[in-house]
């Protein structure tokens, strides 16, 4: 372990402090359970923004198929809720009463075998973790393995994402179609759908993300972490000393998965539906954009840059329905020119210094200076 | 303005305030303000809506962005329409009509988001929108847990009847049936080739035509699904032209049309020769301004309304939408659907006396529109409204020609037996 602490330096102990502060504290107290459900579906992103910038900001790994992990973690979990919600007794004015709604439009009479298992909730967490792992696993070792990289390996999981959500589209019948698999009631006969329901699901979300947080920070400062690194800035020689670069890419790239997963399950829960549309190319560059609007180097960049990107979206698209897209763009535009390293970069440059010379002047009189939430 | 607006009226007993004055517009108008005089807010509205002395808030829920913002944008100019002609003849029960407008971005989760912003932070009396069946599969189960009233536009494909919803589009059934049964018996159709984007409406549609065709003893000589946006369609032309079917029956939606209609007539099928003869259910006029009128002359479309109706309710509508919007714009069976909304949901109110959904909602079925731009509708008691369904013979200006309509009004059917 560094010497300045566990897992964090005490000023990142600091910001952690703030986070989750800000997030069981402060965002419950000042917002109604409507936009605080809203707040929990921004971080449902926040896992995957975690989980780039472990992978992309640690890795130098670039992905723009996020979408596929964070789907088939929601859809794992949306099937499971939709069983219970397709009761024999629900559904009884279908032609084959008991089975999910579309598989009945779709003129499917029996559940296909490889739903059977999502009756199980055990079943059900340990596929949304293994699952996307295993997808990821494979997707890498065809990749790393054959030492695909860079742009290269971008395009590829784009074109998977496309492949998965035309898939998932086209096998309607098993999967829901463009509809996705909505109308979703209860989890083990508590109704996910009221406003108590609403608050727990928050509480739990956001204790989640503080553990992947966690998680990912003590990666970040492994031994492995640091070879991650060290394969961002120079792949060969890490690999002329003997490791295995592939390997250590495809586990980083599977960790990424996992994390994404656990956050389209959430989002699943909170928001009680999944749809090809969080699978596709668009809402997995979306992603990219919230790790790098945060900052790709920082976990509390990830976090803060999914909060703001998707609070700016709502915001906007409320004031100038017809409009909102451009104001958006620019946003963007205007993060990616000014701030490369994105808001964890205005902190550093800007906003710790600022600190730093105040906490100077004013350390002799005062031995406890308060610094605000540096957001 | 009175005279090129609808009035409601009701079939079942009416509030003594406002008997006898449904034929006279005007009239109508002046009796609702009157009522309202006589109905302050906390009688009309007991459930905490934003419902004020003076105005009445709803909500409007399209996409205004993205790739379904051209066939929603027609959706979101008929409600605006509608209500300014309400508010000019007085609001409704003396309230002015205020409207909240959100986009649905044409991605489902945020129709959700924003369904439930309009229900629980604005409390909005009413909301008319969504498009896609997806989009409104995403928004109902919101409307059914805050209990909110949706005035639904499209044509679709049935198997749902919400108490929270009222769908003023056709439901599968009724678009379907009147057109084979009028293809069949003045065409003389005896094979079908049925084709569609692969989604469940298309999907269901083809499912009820098939049982219908083969009801009658005809035939179904192949049935095809492409992805939404595919553009390739060579391979399933010259399929068409190996098997030489009297119909290709065509449920192909959005961009996808462009492509298809442009191949068919490369490939030499000239529709106006009517071999085979193509009937369709998804292409309105808005979908011809893309596909081209000269690649899509000559075929059949089966539907509830053409915008060159030439009854006097849609002359009306015709000229008053294109004061508002511009002379160039064109106005499918789904932006006319859109219309009744706000009108259907006057008349539930004025007929409740109150702005509580649970009253519109019992007072809902019943409700009768006399002045509606397709004629005469009526709201089942299964939320659909009872119409007429036509057939419209596409020209060259991208309009169609009204060739047939029903006697009778058709009933909507969401779970037609025998046809699942």
């Amino acid at each position: 372990m560094p010497a300045a602490g566990f897992l964090f330096s005490k000023k990142e102990w600091l910001y952690f402090t703030i986070l989750a502060a800000l997030l069981l504290v402060v965002m419950p107290l000042a917002v109604d359970v409507f936009r605080l459900n809203l707040i929990g579906k921004y971080l449902t992103y926040a896992f995957v923004a975690i989980g780039l910038v472990l992978l992309w900001g640690g890795g130098g790994i670039l992905s723009l198929g996020q979408g596929i992990f964070f789907g088939l973690g929601g859809y794992c979990m949306a099937m499971f809720l939709k069983l219970e919600a397709s009761t024999p007794a629900a559904t009884k004015i279908q032609s084959t009463p008991g089975i999910p709604d579309f598989m009945d439009w779709n003129q499917i009479t029996a559940l296909p075998s490889w739903w059977q298992p999502f009756y199980s909730l055990t079943f059900t967490i340990v596929a949304i973790i293994l699952v996307p792992s295993f997808f990821a696993f494979v997707i890498g070792a065809a990749m790393f393995k054959r030492r695909v990289g860079g742009v290269y390996f971008a395009i590829i999981t784009q074109a998977v994402a496309a492949i998965l959500t035309i898939l998932i589209i086209g096998q309607q019948g098993y999967t829901g179609g463009v509809n996705g698999i909505t109308d979703l009631r209860t989890l083990h006969g508590w109704d996910i759908r009221t406003d108590s329901a609403k608050l727990i699901l928050y509480f739990v979300n956001a204790l989640l993300l503080i553990g992947v947080l966690l998680l990912a920070q003590s990666v970040r400062i492994s031994k492995f972490g640091r070879l991650l690194i060290a394969m961002r800035d120079r792949e060969d020689r890490v690999r002329f000393s003997g490791y295995d670069v592939a390997n250590f890419k495809i586990f980083i790239f599977c960790l990424a998965a996992a994390i994404s997963a656990i956050g389209g399950a959430m989002f699943t829960l909170q928001v009680g539906f999944m749809s090809p549309s969080f699978v596709g190319i668009v809402p997995s560059i979306e992603m990219v954009i919230f790790a790098a609007v945060g900052g790709r180097l920082s976990l509390f960049g990830a976090i803060y840059g999914a909060l703001l990107v998707n609070a700016a979206k709502t915001t906007f698209s409320e004031s100038f329905p017809e409009l909102w897209l451009f104001a958006m763009g620019g946003l963007f535009i205007a993060v990616v020119m000014a701030f490369p390293f994105g808001l964890a970069g205005v902190v550093k440059d800007h906003v710790e210094p600022f600190f730093a010379k105040a906490l100077a002047r004013f350390s002799k009189p005062s031995p406890e200076p308060q610094p605000q939430a540096a957001e | 303005m009175s005279d090129e607006t609808p009035s409601s009226s009701m079939n079942i007993s009416r509030r003594s305030l406002l008997a006898g004055a449904a034929s006279i517009p005007l009239l109508a108008a002046f009796n609702s303000v009157a009522s309202a005089q006589g109905l302050p807010t906390a009688v009309v509205n007991t459930t905490g809506l934003a419902v004020t002395d003076t105005t009445v808030k709803v909500g409007i829920l399209h996409s205004v962005t993205g790739t379904m913002a051209i066939s929603e944008t027609g959706s979101v100019q008929a409600e605006k329409l509608a209500i300014e002609q309400i508010n000019a003849t007085g609001g409704i029960l003396g309230r002015k009509i205020e409207v909240i407008q959100e986009d649905g971005g044409s991605d489902w989760p945020t129709f959700a988001e924003k369904a439930k912003k309009l229900l629980v932070e604005d409390k909005v009396a009413s909301v008319f929108g969504c498009w896609t069946s997806a989009s409104r599969k995403a928004v109902l189960p919101v409307f059914e847990q805050y209990n909110g009233m949706l005035y639904y536009p499209t044509f679709y494909e049935g198997l749902e009847e919400s108490p929270n919803v009222i769908y003023t589009g056709q439901e599968a059934t009724q678009q379907i049936l009147a057109g084979i049964d009028w293809v069949v018996k003045e065409k003389g159709a005896k094979s079908f080739y049925l084709l569609g984007s692969d989604y469940i409406w298309p999907r269901t549609s083809n499912k009820i035509a098939r049982k219908h065709i083969e009801k009658k003893g005809l035939e179904v000589v192949g049935e095809e699904y492409y992805p939404l946006g595919h553009t390739q369609f060579n391979s399933v032309i010259n399929k068409i032209k190996l098997k030489k079917p009297d119909v290709i029956y065509a449920i192909i939606v959005g961009g996808s049309n462009v492509a298809f209609y442009k191949q068919l007539k490369a490939a030499g099928i000239d529709m106006t020769k009517e071999k085979p003869l193509l009937l369709t259910i998804s292409v309105t006029e808005d979908e011809i301004l893309g596909i081209g009128g000269e690649n899509m002359v000559g075929a059949y479309a089966s539907m509830k309304y053409f915008q060159s109706l030439p009854n006097d309710n849609n002359k009306a509508f015709v000229a008053a939408f294109k004061k508002m919007w511009g002379d160039n714009i064109v106005i499918g069976d789904v932006t006319q659907a859109a219309y009744l909304g706000p009108w259907l949901w006057k008349a539930a109110v004025e007929k409740a006396g109150s702005f509580d959904i649970d009253k519109v909602r019992t007072a809902s079925p019943g409700i009768e529109l006399t002045t509606a731009p397709e004629g005469y509708v009526k709201i089942h008691e299964n939320h659909h409204l009872w119409s007429k369904t036509r057939i419209g013979h596409a020209r060259a200006d991208g309009q169609y020609d009204l060739v047939y309509e029903t006697k009778d009004l058709m009933e909507p059917n969401p779970f037609p037996e025998g046809y699942q």
